[in-house]
């Protein structure tokens, strides 16, 4: 049986790292979610304010976006960057 | 391990520093299906090596096709007849400038004609930016040395628009509403270059990771339908983070100096 070399458990690890990492897409995806459906229930309250609901539905959903990017970003970089040598 | 920190720093951004991220994807040397940043060309001035990469091409092609149209429409509107009704490009651009113009507008009020011209161009440059993908290029914005940039204009921005406003208020205001959440306030202000960075650093990667995955490893089947996912991450999702980086950077100045 092949031995595994410390640096091939790294990589290995890394992966594993970046798996555990998006997990942080949930929490966007429940948040983004529920911002939708509450827009959806706003526009069918007062139709007449169709715009001014989604560009304010937009940019909360932006900005609860930013959590899960921040997950995004450790993932990319323990994938392709390589950190631990 | 050592310099782990420095080498992550350096990769993320791309841009001029040669990165572990070229290296990773000169050595897995498939052409087609790679979507990190790639070394195209050195240089060597004195002691320093320039490294020319895919960003700087698309990126300078972005701002000659910005710069190109502008001349255009520049030429264009001397040329105009002002009685006339405006016709053909005249007519989409007015569209546009009208359209930036009131968007600006329902968010800043009466300070709207002294940044209508900076989100004019933001908006423009990260939108062709976003959508460049679509024209095969690898979009500038998928390099965090093309967000961070942008970032850190609007953070200048939103101080030196608070310093002049609010004077030595903008400072005290860092003790509001108690003394101790000083350095949480510190970095609430540090966070928003970052957060606006990496957002819209973020969703453009994600769309250019997983189209290069789409194209690398479904090679044989990817044909017509992935038109169908870069509708959804190059036009979809580009207009709306050029609008989401726009908006937000007129809500944070809004913030500091009203409306």
């Amino acid at each position: 049986m092949n031995q595994v070399t410390g640096q091939e458990f790294i990589y290995a690890m890394s992966a594993v790292g970046a798996g555990i990492a998006m997990i942080a897409g949930i929490g966007p995806g429940v948040g983004q979610g529920y911002a939708a459906g509450q827009a959806a229930a706003a526009v069918g309250r007062n139709p007449g304010a169709k715009s001014d609901i989604t560009s304010t539905m937009l940019l909360g959903q932006a900005v609860a976006e930013t959590t899960g990017l921040y997950g995004l970003a450790v993932a990319i970089i323990l994938m392709f960057v390589k950190p631990f040598k | 391990m050592g310099n782990g920190i420095v080498s992550a720093v350096s990769a993320f951004t791309g841009s001029g520093v040669y990165s572990p991220l070229l290296e990773a994807s000169a050595e897995s040397g498939d052409d087609e299906g790679s979507f990190m940043i790639q070394l195209l060309k050195e240089f060597k001035i004195g002691n320093t090596t320039l490294h020319i990469t895919t960003t700087h091409v698309s990126l300078a092609i972005v701002v000659l096709v910005l710069v190109i149209f502008a001349i255009i429409v520049n030429i264009k509107l001397k040329k105009a007849d002002e009685n006339a009704t405006p016709g053909g490009l005249l007519n989409i651009v007015e569209l546009i400038v009208e359209t930036v113009d009131n968007m600006v507008k329902g968010i800043m009020g009466t300070n709207a004609k002294r940044f209508v011209n900076y989100i004019g161009t933001l908006f423009m440059f990260v939108l062709l930016s976003n959508i460049s993908g679509l024209f095969g290029l690898r979009p500038p914005t998928a390099d965090y040395g093309i967000t961070l940039p942008l970032g850190l204009i609007t953070f200048g921005l939103i101080q030196y628009n608070g310093i002049k406003k609010n004077k030595i208020g903008h400072f005290t205001s860092l003790f509001q509403p108690i003394w101790f959440l000083f350095p949480i306030n510190i970095i609430g202000e540090f966070a928003v270059p970052l957060s606006l960075s990496l957002r819209l650093f973020g969703n453009v990667m994600s769309g250019t990771v997983l189209m290069g995955l789409i194209y690398g490893l479904l090679r044989p089947f990817a044909v017509g339908w992935p038109a169908i996912l870069h509708m959804y991450f190059d036009i979809f999702s580009g207009c709306i983070q050029a609008y989401v980086i726009c908006m937000l950077t007129m809500v944070y100045i809004t913030d500091k100096i009203g409306d």
